[in-house]
């Protein structure tokens, strides 16, 4: 196995990690307003992601600085290719971050009613947006003999990857929703399980769709595995949320991200992004990598870094285990 | 008006313009991080609640600073990918390494402790809680030095061979990349001017409480805290830019004889204090200047030889063929004056404070009135002078506050700035490294969008640093005085509101 291979699937690793955790925490920001009945109850949805979403964030950091320095021409041709939605997408995690930590610091009604609304709609339109991304990528875009991508904002907008978009949009939500149940307690608990049924039949009505169009598209059989992986552990996933088991629902939601990811990029392998224009000028794992040399004390770093990574961060989600409810808001702060 | 809005003029605007910004919240999250942990560790040992109501008040300015710091820096890694594609296909292979590096070694450490901090008050024990402001601080010290090595290699290349084949630079030694004397000097300068940041941010806003006379014990503590850090990270920063100075007329004498508006090398160089040039003539019509002193800050020899801005030039026409590689001669001269000028202002402000608070000059504590006074400065006989003074110093504490802000900002002006019209240093010019497929609508349409949304955002935080300056130190509760024994908390406060919430 080639240094490039190995990088391609920990790109992949990165990813993955990255809508498995900021996934949850995006689909609760779009919960504020889908399932909170109250300020008292938005304000315990953001606390349940409240220590850990900046940590989350910095997977999609890792994972664009990880494509920066392993495939250069990858980076190069996605960023600039897909400008204004990624425009979009920076303006949203800005807002979000400064949301979360501007929220509190002032007591009057607007002021964190305005963060409120800003908390929905900057989780809503990267979720989306990232779908979008990866639908693109999946389905191959229009690139030219220099490896530029020659299309518009437009051709972005097809059909497949608006799908993906609505796929990772509403799955996001249902992990989120699982995640809600799973860390609160109370009323809210048991309507975040019983909306969790409704969002998680309309994901897997879309996930099927689009799952079975990308294996259609350019499937083989190791995708073919990853997508009755996915689509079985979100059938789980629905059937341990019925019986109240919502751990397990969580770990499942979560296999399914893990495995529509997987099949994205086992779809993908050996390009990492084609061109729709002409099978050559596809950039693929060997001519848009760099040089062995870098790959392996990238290889170094992340092999080391990594393990310690996961390690305080799950240090994170156990220090933070417990339930919290509405009687664990301060009085003073529930205005 | 078509050379304004030529996408290289745009995308160049918008890096400064994201650049200069981010670089506002960068010295004072690093400084700050090191100084609350400084001060829960003073806690921590002593138990002195003022040290605890410290911690609570730099602590809070922090995470206002720190909040801003990250989300300005998403846009820092992605508009390589935007702005600048053909840079980022050139020099991945290099500058790549140090930016993934930042992200698994140092920014996953830094906000996963902060979270553990913010929200770990009444869940961890009082020690475990106190490292992880540590860690956060080593995070942001990691994380700057990963971003200036990468800097660093822009300004001066090492350890790469061209890769005619694949049109591009290719790393052949990381571990020169990140050890040079370039990135060794400029994290030093830059670590060093972070500290005097931070350090005259703490005086200003210590000065304005004593000012106002409010929350006196914990000011005085503060104040003195920041007047330590600003004189010795101003020595330190004045030190670290000689070095970083003496480095850069070795690797790139274009920039420094730009900093100087040298026109023509000569031996016994003068420090330019003030020039007016002429660049089409390229000359200055009025100059005052410091002879020798030029090339004792070069080579430590006030009459050593220092190359001029033209020798250069042609210098390097020889080498990399015709055209003009000068940068915009008085941008580069006096932002090069600005750093040093309000980084030494804030130097002088920090040391004449310290000097003027030593116990020798404070009115003694029997002719105070209670303990909560304000200590007064008694410099001469005449104590109708001293309330005087103290207010005219506390003013001038507080007006000054932001003169460091003002040096970094330059500091970065002159660095990028001085060396254009490379982006790479004699490897690759700007004019190559922007993206060829980015349209000029889209980079106006983002740097519309940027500059706006920082606008806001700008107002926003100034408005919330002044309200939680004004609050003042928190009173401190039974929860805070009180810490949890166990990791995630005491069973008994199951039900507990928490001590930090969103």
């Amino acid at each position: 196995m080639h240094l490039h291979d190995v990088w391609f699937v920990l790109i992949a690793v990165l990813w993955t990690g990255y809508f498995f955790l900021e996934g949850f925490d995006f689909g609760v920001g779009v919960l504020t307003k889908l399932l909170a009945r109250d300020r008292l109850e938005k304000r315990v949805l953001i606390n349940t992601i409240g220590p850990v979403w900046d940590g989350n964030e910095v997977w999609l950091l890792t994972a664009g600085g990880a494509t920066f320095a392993a495939f250069p021409e990858w980076y190069a041709t996605l960023f600039s290719g897909f400008y204004l939605p990624l425009l979009v997408i920076l303006v949203c995690l800005i807002v979000r971050g400064v949301a979360f930590e501007y929220r509190a610091k002032r007591p009057e009604d607007t002021w964190q009613r305005n963060w409120e609304t800003a908390i929905f709609w900057t989780s809503l339109l990267p979720a989306f947006l990232w779908g979008v991304a990866f639908g693109n990528i999946v389905r191959g875009v229009k690139i030219d003999r220099n490896f530029e991508y020659v299309g518009n904002v437009w051709d972005l907008l097809n059909p497949y990857a608006l799908l993906g978009g609505l796929v990772t949009l509403t799955l996001f939500t249902f992990h989120g929703t699982v995640f809600t149940a799973l860390k609160t307690v109370g009323d809210i608990r048991e309507r975040a399980r019983k909306l969790a049924l409704k969002v998680g039949l309309v994901t897997a009505l879309l996930a099927v769709v689009f799952l079975v169009w990308t294996q259609i598209h350019g499937g083989d059989g190791a995708s073919l595995v990853a997508l009755v992986v996915a689509v079985a552990a979100l059938v789980a996933a629905l059937a341990a949320n019925q019986i109240g088991r919502e751990g397990w629902s969580f770990a499942l939601s979560g296999v399914t991200i893990v495995a529509a990811v997987a099949m994205l990029f086992l779809t993908l392998f050996p390009d990492v992004m084609p061109s729709s224009l002409n099978a050559e000028w596809s950039l693929t794992v060997t001519n848009a990598s760099s040089s062995p040399y870098t790959l392996k004390i990238m290889t170094w770093c992340a092999g080391i870094a990594t393990p310690i990574v996961l390690l305080y961060q799950s240090w994170t989600y156990w220090v933070f285990r417990k339930r919290i409810g509405t009687q664990h808001i301060a009085a003073e702060a529930a205005h | 008006m078509e050379m304004a809005l030529a996408p290289e003029t745009l995308a160049r605007w918008q890096f400064g313009i994201t650049t200069v910004y981010h670089f506002l919240f960068v010295p004072l999250t690093i400084s700050l991080a090191a100084l609350t942990a400084g001060l829960q560790t003073a806690w921590v040992r002593t138990e002195n609640e003022k040290y605890l109501r410290a911690t609570k008040f730099w602590g809070k300015l922090f995470l206002i600073n720190i909040a801003m710091g990250v989300v300005t820096g998403i846009v820092q890694e992605f508009q390589f990918g935007m702005n600048w594609s053909d840079y980022s296909r050139f020099v991945g292979d290099i500058f790549g390494a140090p930016l993934a590096f930042e992200a698994l070694i140092a920014f996953f450490f830094e906000s996963t402790f902060i979270g553990l901090w913010i929200f770990g008050w009444d869940k961890l024990p009082k020690k475990i809680h106190l490292a992880c402001i540590w860690m956060v601080s080593i995070g942001t010290i990691l994380s700057a030095y990963f971003i200036l090595a990468a800097n660093s290699w822009m300004q001066h290349p090492v350890g790469y061979r061209i890769n005619e084949a694949k049109g591009r630079a290719e790393l052949t030694d990381f571990w020169q990349v990140l050890t040079q004397n370039t990135a060794l000097a400029q994290a030093f300068h830059t670590l060093t001017a972070s500290f005097l940041t931070g350090g005259a941010f703490m005086v200003g806003i210590a000065a304005f409480h004593l000012f106002r006379k409010k929350d006196i014990r914990v000011m005085k503590t503060s104040l003195r805290l920041g007047l330590v850090t600003v004189v010795v990270a101003g020595l330190l920063t004045a030190v670290s830019g000689d070095t970083l100075g003496k480095v850069m007329f070795k690797q790139q004498p274009m920039k420094m004889a730009a900093a100087e508006a040298l026109w023509d090398g000569q031996d016994a160089a003068p420090f330019s204090i003030f020039a007016y040039g002429d660049v089409s003539k390229g000359h200055n019509s009025v100059e005052l200047s410091i002879p020798g002193i030029l090339s004792f800050l070069a080579n430590d020899d006030f009459s050593s030889y220092v190359p001029g801005i033209n020798d250069t030039n042609k210098a390097e026409q020889a080498k990399y063929g015709p055209g003009d590689y000068r940068p915009i001669i008085p941008v580069t001269f006096w932002a090069f004056r600005w750093m040093i000028g309000f980084g030494m202002a804030s130097f002088a402000i920090g040391l004449l404070g310290l000097w003027l608070t030593r116990k020798k000059f404070l009115l003694p504590q029997h002719l105070r009135v209670g303990e909560d006074e304000v200590p007064r400065l008694v410099l001469f006989r005449n104590k109708a002078l001293s309330p005087k003074l103290s207010k005219l110093y506390w003013l001038v504490a507080i007006w000054t506050l932001g003169f460091p802000l003002i040096a970094n900002s330059w500091g970065w002006i002159f660095t990028e700035m001085g060396r254009q019209p490379w982006v790479v240093y004699g490897v690759l010019e700007t004019r190559h490294a922007v993206s060829p497929g980015v349209s000029q609508g889209e980079i106006l349409t983002s740097m519309i969008v940027f500059t706006a949304l920082y606008a806001v955002l700008a107002v926003i935080e100034v408005k919330l640093l002044v309200k939680y300056i004004k609050a003042g130190p928190p009173e401190l509760t039974e929860a805070d005085l009180n810490p949890p024994t166990k990791i995630g908390g005491d069973s008994r406060d199951a039900d507990k509101p928490m001590a930090f919430s969103y």
